[in-house]
Order: C-alpha cells, then sequence, then structure tokens
C-alpha cells in the first residue's frame, strides 16, 4: 500500500469515443466527488458545445464550460471550449488561448495535461480515455515526472485504442482500468 | 514529487521569468502580465526548437541578438486568425452593430491586436457591402512591426481561401468571395479598395495609451493572453478611445463581468461579446 495522498483535480483526455466515454466515466462518479474534473475532448471548431448538455443530462457533477480565469471547484467538471486550448496557470485558474492546433487538435490535452501537471504537481490524476491519435501522452509523461497519478482506459474497452496505447507507451502509467472501473477507483480515493 | 524535479521546474520557472523582463529592459515590449503558462509554453517551445543549452542562454541572445529578439516576439505574437473567423459575431455586427453606425455621418474604427489583418479586411468588407467603408477609417494596430507589415500586404496562402469563403457565407456573406482579391498559384492578394481606409500602425495595448476617439474598438483573443489587471487596464483604455454609445467587440470567450468598467458599458448583442459604452455611468 503505499501512503494515501491528497490529490486537488483529475484532468481527462478524449477524442473519437469520448461522448460515449465520459458519459460512462462521469455517470459512475458520486455526485460529492472531490475534486473537480477538467475535460479535453477533442471537438469540431464550430460545433455548439453540446456535449456539455449531454454531460449535465447525467446530473452527476455540474458541467460547464471552462471560463478564463475561473478557479476549479469540487462538485464541478470543466469542459474546454470548441477551437480554444484550456491551460492551468500556476495559481491554478483557467487560461483560454486561441493558438496554433498541438497534435492537430485544439483544444489539446497535452496542452491542458502539461499545465496542470505544474500546477497541481504531485495532487493531479490524469486520465487518457479513447482516441485515434496520441495527443495526452506527453502530458501524461508530464504529470508523472511531476508526481501525479497516471490512468489509462485499457485499449481493450475502449473504442478506439490508440490514444490509450499510445499514453501507456509513453510513461510508465500506475493505472490500466477498464472504463467502468475508472469512477469506481476515483470514487474511492 | 522528487526533489530534482521540483528544482528544476523552480529554476525554469525564474529564468523564463528572467527572460521577460530581459526583453522588457532591454526592448520595452512587456509581457509581464500575460498568462505566465501560455508564455512558459512558448518560451520553452522556442527553446528546444533554439538548441541551446539553457533558457539562460535565451537571456544572453536576446540581448546581443536583434534577430534572435525578433524571433522571440513572432513567438509572443498570437497569430492564429481568419478571415471572419466566428461567422456568427459578424452576423451580430452586420444585424445590430450596422444599424448604429449607420447613424454617424463618419465613422472610426480601432481594430487592436489585429495580428496578420484578416479580420481587419473581414470587417472592411463587410461595410463596404453595407454602403458605410467609404465614410469610415479603421485604425489596425499591432505591437509587433512584422506582423503589421503582413496586414499591410493582405496577402494570405491560397490554401486558406476555402475556409475563409465558408466563414464569409457563415457570416451572411452573399457576394461571390473571390471577387475580394486577385489569386495566382500560391496567394490571395486581398483587393486595393479595401486597404484605401486603413491605417495599420503598431501600438502596443500594454505600454501605449489612448491614440484617438473612435466609434467602435474590435479587439477579439487578445485580452484573454492577459492576466486580471492587465485585462481591466486595456478595457480602461478601450472606454476611454470610445465615444458615448460607442461598440465595444470583444473575443467569444471575453466578457466585461469581473472588469472594474463593467458599470461602464451595457450589452448589445451579450452572447458575441458585443456591448455599448454608457454615455454616462
Amino acid at each position: 500500500m503505499t501512503p494515501a495522498r491528497k490529490y486537488n483535480a483529475v484532468v481527462v483526455g478524449s477524442s473519437a469515443g469520448g461522448l460515449n466515454a465520459l458519459k460512462t466515466l462521469l455517470r459512475n462518479l458520486n455526485r460529492d466527488f472531490k475534486f473537480p474534473v477538467i475535460i479535453v475532448q477533442h471537438i469540431s471548431p464550430d460545433s455548439e458545445n453540446y456535449l456539455i448538455h449531454i454531460l449535465n443530462d447525467l446530473k452527476r457533477l455540474k458541467v460547464k464550460e471552462a471560463d478564463e480565469k475561473e478557479q476549479p471547484q469540487p462538485g464541478y467538471a470543466y469542459v474546454a471550449p470548441p477551437n480554444y486550448h484550456l491551460l492551468v496557470e500556476p495559481d491554478q485558474t483557467f487560461t483560454l488561448t486561441v493558438d496554433e492546433r498541438v497534435n492537430y487538435a485544439r483544444p489539446s490535452i497535452d496542452v491542458l495535461f502539461e499545465t496542470a501537471a505544474e500546477a497541481y504537481r504531485e495532487h493531479l490524476i490524469g486520465i487518457i480515455l479513447t482516441g485515434a491519435n496520441n495527443d495526452g501522452s506527453l502530458g501524461l509523461k508530464r504529470i508523472k515526472e511531476m508526481g501525479g497519478l497516471a490512468i489509462v482506459q485499457d485499449p481493450d474497452t475502449a473504442e478506439v485504442d490508440s490514444m490509450p496505447k499510445a499514453a501507456i507507451q509513453a510513461c510508465a502509467v500506475d493505472h490500466v482500468l477498464p472504463l467502468e472501473e475508472i469512477a469506481a477507483f476515483l470514487n474511492s480515493l | 514529487m522528487k526533489k530534482s524535479q521540483e528544482e528544476q521546474l523552480e529554476n525554469q520557472d525564474i529564468e523564463i521569468r528572467l527572460l521577460i523582463q530581459a526583453i522588457y529592459d532591454k526592448y520595452g515590449y512587456d509581457f509581464r502580465n500575460y498568462s505566465q503558462a501560455h508564455i512558459k509554453r512558448r518560451m520553452l517551445n522556442r527553446f528546444h526548437l533554439s538548441g541551446m543549452s539553457s533558457i539562460s542562454q535565451m537571456i544572453h541572445e536576446s540581448l546581443i541578438n536583434h534577430k534572435f529578439v525578433d524571433q522571440l516576439l513572432m513567438d509572443l505574437s498570437i497569430n492564429v486568425t481568419e478571415m471572419f473567423r466566428d461567422p456568427s459575431f459578424y452576423k451580430a455586427v452586420r444585424e445590430h452593430v450596422v444599424p448604429v453606425l449607420k447613424t454617424y455621418p463618419f465613422i472610426k474604427i480601432w481594430h487592436a491586436g489585429c495580428s496578420s489583418g484578416e479580420e481587419v479586411y473581414s470587417m472592411a468588407i463587410l461595410l463596404k457591402e453595407e454602403g458605410l467603408y467609404n465614410r469610415t477609417q479603421i485604425y489596425a494596430t499591432d505591437f509587433n512591426p512584422v506582423i503589421i507589415k503582413q496586414a499591410k500586404e493582405g496577402i494570405y496562402p491560397i490554401s486558406r481561401m476555402k475556409d475563409f469563403t465558408l466563414n464569409y457565407q457563415r457570416a451572411g456573406g452573399k457576394a461571390s468571395f473571390s471577387d475580394y482579391y486577385t489569386a495566382n498559384y500560391e496567394s490571395a492578394k486581398l483587393l486595393d479598395s479595401f486597404k484605401k481606409n486603413i491605417v495599420f500602425a503598431t501600438h502596443n495595448l500594454v505600454t501605449d495609451s489612448v491614440f484617438a476617439e473612435v466609434h467602435m474598438v474590435v479587439c477579439r483573443n487578445v485580452l484573454i493572453y492577459f492576466d486580471r489587471q492587465l485585462q481591466d487596464k486595456v478595457i480602461g483604455l478601450f472606454a476611454d478611445s470610445l465615444t458615448g454609445g460607442g461598440v465595444l467587440c470583444l473575443g467569444s470567450k471575453e466578457n466585461l463581468q469581473f472588469s472594474g468598467y463593467y458599470d461602464n458599458f451595457d450589452g448589445l448583442v451579450t452572447g458575441e461579446r458585443i456591448y455599448l459604452k454608457k454615455y454616462k455611468v
């Protein structure tokens, strides 16, 4: 048993197949889940943020678009807006930028994970879910370097397995879990 | 976290802070109130491309090598933009702002942080279609002289015209977009007729002051890079520049809610972040 650690936030990255995976994840999180959940789902730049409505309908965490300068709070899940990168500042507030795409994506999972890794250091949990590219791998590696906890969806349970596979290759992840078990694990922390 | 990692992170943050301070002390460009996470990503990106041994070496290089400084300024510029970016915004301008502007005999617009000019020309096209361009003067500014030069040229890769055309149509454009530029194999050049009422100039929102009284300020996706204090200062600058009843247009994720100047403005199309300056507070 490793000694209990205190976590302050969860970052989640998902791409192809992500909508269903996020639904499964959030549906099973306790309503009084202790840490804010910050999500980058790859999404078309001109889409309305329908993801928020769908996830809010689960009636678990309150789901909203991440606003610039906002300080993430427990009880909420924050989703990066389409066509903006979402960054976490050293003071743990959000920044949105319109910089170049990273890994062909804006929002990019790496951008969120790398900045959150430095902001939360060992108090961060990073989760990579289903997806068809390798965005998030470098970010998850950075989370590990900063002492955080790395979780990857078991590629066998992923709608598209390339993103989880790439993440597992990029660093020594702490847990590879079937999608259905990730929420239960988080609830237990 | 391991001690060594922690120290490395701390050192890196100090070095980047010193680099930003050096650029300010030597050249007067002030990025000290920009988003730290953003600045760090940009500077580390340059560091990895530069082949230098440390960020401290970048500091030294920035003091002696002007080409390198130009490169850093480019890295710190926000140069992702499109013509008719966020089509719904331009649609709202057409429907709700144009009627306001039509009441003025002469219209002055300040487009702050205009980058390579795509959105300035978009506005010029819109105003021309609405019959307002001939009585409009647009001041288009950016802190970066290299980018202002590009903006002045109004030449864009032909490969981007497809997206621009789609944006134009979504923004409610009715004409044939290809009538507005001349094309060759690689590039498209905006017609000179759109340039005649635009003055491109360098202006630094962080360090420069108000330079004209205007009826409309357009500053989109610039404030998101600033900390709260700098955001407020710049919104104050806009409030001082605008005439009573003047229009302020921000980016789709920027709003006045937390600004000290919130009471100086009324929402016109709040969903599109379009505000009107009150005549009296």
